[in-house]
């Protein structure tokens, strides 16, 4: 009785907050990730404990991509400053209008969570709620940017100069400090939904369907259990243990393998691996969005489309990272154009590049930096963005099948990631190991966007 | 002299003699011989059936000691080495495949011509033999990307390194296991490092953090002198044979070549502008005056020093200011002392400096600057008629037409008889709905700034005549003047006069601040004071009547004369205040050519108004508070602009609005008078202004267990781990506001209370305490 009470007081009031000890009850809960291992909120770990604690001052509630994120506190940490700052910090534009293209942003992969989200906290912003009813209702200004939006969410190379110009000139235009702004709140929620998504977050319990726990009913668990075998034989755990076996024994290989691989053949499996991404296919046909979401997106149709399929090969070449990069060019426009924003991101970056515990499942001491660069690289692959110093065959030698196609369906159409492929990937591996796979593809999605578009900026400034 | 290539340029080099120079970038890799006039292909390296990533290169360099020996840092890690005396098209000799990312950076050692050192992104210094054709040794960074590798110039041994993490590490050839020096030198990554030419102590470092940096490393590393860039700085280069001297390129934005003198870290000595998008290499040809550089826009130029632009002659070299006190405080370079005795017209300050020659000298660095700070004399009169007139003034609550009575009062008890003038007028303008458009008598009287105004221009242009003459005339009795002004017209005219005479005032006592400075035996600042002058002079012809706005750099000036004068407010009104006429001979003149063109106005503005009586005065208005804003007198501007809020019908620009109020707060909060500067925010109709005191409204409380601020939520104590106020009704946290009894300190949610007090008497806590609201 009382927690009903507390409940239905909590949905409609966010005045009145729980203490410490009842926060607790917010269970977070997925169908693909077994609650009873996610982080509780009263966790022994301190250093968690206070990030949570943060993150529920912050926002007013903890929420599940928070807990889920609480597997790796190093990196949850750097992520709550950069969303706190982005959101609610100093910057050039109103807050309403932060969480408005937040809303559109999500609102391009369907990501109903984070629009519910951030509708509520446009609304608590003081927002005109009739902006809510869709695009229609919106000031041109907005407006102008959803083009940009549209790009960057499916096909980021397209991005180019004149679209900052378009923005920059006439009237009510932006400034270059607020498009800055803007793209990186574009880029981040756009990585977001991939995150979401990848990790199969259900919404909050105050929204709809939304729901506090969900007891672990044996039948439940069986049901899951069956599905699974039905897909793709009997995954047993030694079947686990011996993908992460041979997975080390492929990385052990890598180091020793002394014979360089000529430059021909270097570029040839770049384009092999871009090409092969193509025959991956990403999940089931589109879902058609709701109609409460379809008002905030403009030409549905648009989607990813890949790399290598370009129309204009000639006109868009490959982005070579050498030319520009995140840490010399990105950081410093970055930064010059939206104060300390550069140095957060660049936190962010780092800690989810170079984040490992050492182990892979079970073992322990494992040096995973090369499966970690190949799976940031081939996010970046996709997107047509080529590291000259790397060799793509070890994508090939490392990623398994299942795991390809898992990163390119949560990357690219993140609206179609379903408990089977969340299951199938990375067998034998721990939630937290999968999570951590979740993170850097949210880093490495939003750093491809953020090059491009930082690129256009640099190009329409010189 | 410059070449188009046809590709960005990532790094040039030249030779030992910098007769031929290597331009390489990633779809480019040639090399020119340096002629009188162009640049003349000598060959392309690029060549050969299948181009692949080892012909882009993110570097080059060229061997100090043999003339064909190239090296390229490739940006897929490899390392490659060219034969330029090849007797095939492909020049290509070796290539290391030894780093597993990019290499930054290649370097040979400037006398040993086999011996070559790379850095790269996976953390890595390799040395290689060219003879051997193999690696020598490698130095480990620790994981840490290297930027930027250089042998050292003058030891044999010694070589250093910049990393990504900012630091330098100094190392020595026979020791690979350990650096021998290492000391954080930025930031964020170092880009960049260079030896110094001659000094062998010296190294300079430049990056991220937008600063080049000079360190002694003889013993502890020691930080000699920083410049301050506008961007990531990519590459420096020290000038030779000038000790101080160092170039600079940045990573974006900024498309010029800098040269730097150390010594003076603010501005450029020199810069090149020729380039359309970043510079990616400098190289100087072993001669001061003359270097190349390369860029992202395709480009080689080779830059003369003469072509330099010296930016320092385009910077303001006066600096002036003041404080609360009302000092002023002023700054000018002692060039304009040099400038003044040998040239009469200031605009030939530029090409004097020209004249000189600026290769050959270093004159920047023997400049000095004077300051002189001139305190008020009289400090008492401070500014207290403003806290007066902010906390006496009513802005809301009442008719326009008695707030206009009010204030008109409060200026008139604080002999501020212009703005108590002022207030009358614009309670006959907009106090009452049926005001009839005015008599002429108000007609003439809010003419009167424009005429005012024509006036001032024309005595500020007399005067100004007078004072490049040098010579100052001194006569005109200023009764004549007064009287004639007091008979004219009746009391509306006296706002004429008023307004006249404030320009004159004005005027005079721009005068007297020359005079001022030229008593304290400074007379060149006087001819400084010329150049600035020649500007208004301008103006006042051009537009004499619309428009004016004076020049801004003769405000503070007037500001300070304002103190120094007896009369507190010396604005107010000059008839009334004869001392300031008195005490000043230059102000006399200004009289006097006032007194010349008065009568011709006032006639002339009577007989304008009365034919027009459907009269349109808002934009006299608007004319009018910007001539208050202009004065310095904002207040009276806020304040009008508050009372009339959109009865005007041609409101004044969004924007000036919003400075004057901006303006307006400051003081208000300088002079702590925190509750009218909220009041003010409060009765803005300016949308920016109005939703200033909704920022920033946090005011941490202390947790009333363990007095702890709480800095997270006003509600929970992170010491304490509990929360700090709870209602004693329901039990919840009190988010807002929390109402108790100040006999027993209980409280709660004051709906819950309120509703508990209906029906009981004692405290809901149960502590027996018979509670007492108010």
């Amino acid at each position: 009785m009382w927690l009903a009470q507390y409940y239905t007081t909590l949905t409609k009031c966010r005045e009145i907050v729980p203490d410490l000890c009842s926060m607790q009850l917010y269970l977070y809960c997925s169908s693909k990730t077994d609650y009873t291992e996610i982080v509780p909120v009263d966790t022994d770990d301190e250093e968690t404990q206070m990030l949570f604690v943060d993150a529920f001052l912050q926002n007013n509630r903890l929420e599940h991509i928070v807990q889920v994120m609480g597997y790796h506190p190093k990196y949850l940490d750097s992520f709550l400053k950069t969303q706190q700052y982005i959101l609610r910090g100093d910057g050039p534009l109103p807050y309403d209008y932060r969480h408005y293209i937040a809303i559109m942003a999500s609102a391009r992969h369907q990501c109903s969570y984070l629009i519910n989200l951030h509708k509520t906290e446009f609304l608590l912003c003081g927002g005109e709620e009739t902006w809510l009813k869709g695009l229609d209702h919106i000031p041109q200004k907005l407006r102008d940017l959803y083009e940009i939006i549209k790009i960057l969410a499916h096909r980021p190379w397209l991005i180019s100069k004149n679209h900052i110009e378009k923005l920059t000139r006439g009237n009510d235009n932006w400034s270059l400090a607020e498009v800055m702004h803007a793209l990186i709140i574009i880029a981040h929620f756009h990585a977001m939904c991939s995150f979401v998504y990848g990790c199969g977050i259900h919404p909050e319990i105050d929204e709809e369907n939304g729901h506090t726990f969900r007891p672990s009913s044996s039948s439940d668990s069986e049901d899951n259990h069956s599905s699974s075998n039905s897909h793709s034989g009997s995954p047993t755990s030694t079947d686990a243990a011996a993908g992460i076996e041979a997975l080390m024994e492929r990385m052990k290989q890598l180091n020793e393998t002394g014979e360089e691989p000529t430059q021909e053949e270097m570029l040839a499996r770049f384009q092999k691996v871009e090409s092969q991404s193509l025959e991956l296919e990403a999940g089931k046909s589109q879902l058609s969005p709701k109609a409460s979401i379809l008002c905030y997106v403009e030409d549905p149709s648009f989607g990813y489309e890949d790399f290598a399929m370009r129309g204009a090969v000639q006109e868009i070449p490959t982005f070579r990272a050498q030319d520009f990069s995140w840490e010399d060019q990105g950081y410093s426009l970055a930064n010059r154009l939206y104060s300390d924003i550069g140095t957060l991101l660049d936190d962010k970056f780092n800690t989810a590049y170079n984040l490992t515990y050492f182990t892979m499942g079970p073992n322990t001491d494992v040096d995973t930096s090369s499966f970690r660069r190949a799976i940031w690289n081939y996010i970046h692959c996709m997107y047509g963005i080529r590291h000259d110093d790397y060799n793509y065959g070890e994508v090939n030698h490392l990623l398994e099948r299942y795991l390809k196609s898992y990163v390119k369906t949560v990357t690219c159409y993140p609206e179609r990631v379903s408990k089977k492929d969340y299951d199938n990937f990375m067998r034998g591996f721990k939630h937290s190991e999968k999570v951590h796979v979740n993170l850097m593809l949210l880093e490495a999605k939003m750093q491809a966007e953020l090059l491009y578009s930082l690129r256009a900026l640099t190009r329409y400034m010189t | 002299m410059h070449t188009v290539i046809e590709a960005p340029i990532n790094a040039i080099s030249t030779n030992k003699d910098a007769s031929q120079v290597v331009v390489a970038g990633r779809n480019v890799f040639r090399v020119f011989s340096i002629e009188d006039d162009a640049f003349v292909e000598r060959c392309n390296l690029r060549v050969g059936k299948n181009l692949n990533l080892n012909f882009s290169a993110a570097d080059v360099t060229w061997n100090p000691v043999e003339d064909h020996l190239l090296a390229s840092a490739a940006t897929n890690g490899a390392v490659v080495t060219w034969n330029l005396n090849k007797p095939s098209r492909s020049k290509q000799e070796l290539v290391f495949n030894e780093h597993k990312r990019t290499v930054n950076r290649v370097c040979f050692h400037s006398t040993e011509a086999n011996l070559l050192l790379s850095g790269s992104q996976d953390g890595f210094m390799k040395l290689f033999d060219l003879r051997k054709k193999e690696v020598n040794c490698t130095f480990s960074g620790q994981s840490e990307s290297v930027r930027d590798v250089q042998f050292c110039p003058h030891h044999y041994f010694q070589f250093a390194a910049a990393y990504e993490n900012g630091n330098l590490q100094l190392w020595d050839l026979r020791r690979p296991d350990k650096w021998e020096k290492m000391f954080t030198a930025h930031s964020g990554p170092a880009f960049t490092l260079d030896w110094h030419p001659d000094d062998k102590n010296w190294i300079a470092s430049a990056g991220r953090d937008r600063s080049i940096k000079i360190w002694e490393i003889s013993h502890k590393p020691r930080l000699l002198h920083t410049v301050q860039t506008i961007a990531s700085v990519a590459r420096v280069k020290w000038r030779p044979s000038r000790k101080y001297h160092i170039s600079s390129c940045s990573l974006l934005v900024d498309h010029n070549v800098n040269v730097w003198d150390i010594r003076r870290p603010y501005i450029p000595f020199a810069s090149f502008e020729e380039h359309r998008d970043v510079v990616t290499g400098i190289m100087w040809k072993n001669d001061p005056y003359v270097f190349l550089s390369g860029s992202k826009d395709c480009t080689v130029y080779q830059h003369m020093f003469k072509d330099a632009v010296r930016p320092a002659d385009r910077a303001n070299p006066i600096g002036i200011d003041t404080n609360v006190n009302g000092d002023l405080g002023l700054a000018f370079s002692d060039k304009l002392l040099v400038a003044g005795k040998s040239q009469t017209g200031s605009s030939m300050l530029p090409h004097f400096f020209r004249s000189k020659g600026p290769d050959r000298s270093e004159q920047f660095t023997m400049a000095s600057s004077s300051a002189v700070i001139f305190e008020s004399v009289d400090k008492s009169t401070g500014l207290e008629w403003f806290i007066e007139c902010a906390t006496r003034y009513q802005l809301s609550g009442k008719s326009v037409e008695d707030l206009c009575d009010h204030n008109a009062a409060v200026a008139g008890s604080l002999n501020k008889h212009q703005v108590a003038q002022t207030w009358r007028i614009l309670k006959l303008l907009y106090g009452g709905n049926t005001a009839t458009p005015c008599p002429p008598r108000t007609v003439s009287v809010i003419g009167s700034p424009a005429v005012g105004e024509a006036h001032k221009a024309e005595s500020e242009k007399v005067n100004l005549k007078q004072q490049l003459d040098g010579h100052l005339v001194q006569d005109h009795n200023r009764s004549t003047h007064t009287d004639g002004e007091n008979k004219d017209t009746g009391d509306t005219s006296t706002a004429v006069s008023e307004d006249e005479s404030d320009a004159e005032s004005s005027l005079s006592l721009t005068n007297i601040a020359s005079g001022q400075v030229n008593q304290q035996g400074d007379f060149f600042f006087g001819d400084g004071e010329l150049e600035t002058f020649d500007y208004p002079v301008t103006m006042a012809n051009m537009d004499s009547m619309q428009d004016w706005t004076l020049p801004t750099e003769a405000i503070p000036l007037r500001h300070e004369i304002q103190d120094r004068l007896d009369s507190p407010d010396p604005l107010q009104n000059a008839t009334d205040s004869p001392s300031s006429a008195n005490e000043s001979e230059f102000s006399s003149q200004a009289f006097g050519n006032a007194e010349n063109a008065t009568p011709m106005y006032n006639l002339q503005a009577i007989p304008f108004a009365s034919q027009n009586p459907p009269w349109e005065f808002s934009h006299l208005v608007c004319d009018m508070l910007e001539y208050f804003a202009e004065q310095g007198d904002v207040q009276t501007s806020v304040s009008v602009l508050i009372i009339l809020g959109n009865k005007m019908k041609t409101p004044v620009e969004d924007q000036k609005q919003e400075q004057w109020f901006m303006a307006y707060l400051e003081l208000l909060t300088r002079f702590r008078l925190w509750g009218i500067a909220n009041e003010v925010i409060k009765l803005s109709s300016h949308r920016a202004v109005a939703s200033l005191n909704q920022q920033s409204t946090t005011v941490h409380t202390n947790c009333n267990k363990c007095f702890k601020p709480l800095t997270r939520a006003g509600w929970l104590c992170d010491r304490c781990k509990a929360l700090t106020s709870t209602c004693s009704i329901c039990h919840l946290p009190v988010k807002g506001l929390f109402a108790w009894c100040q006999g027993c300190s209980h409280g709660g949610h004051l709906e819950h209370l309120r509703e508990w007090l209906m029906t009981h008497k004692h405290c809901p806590t149960g502590c027996g305490h018979i509670c007492e609201y108010t």
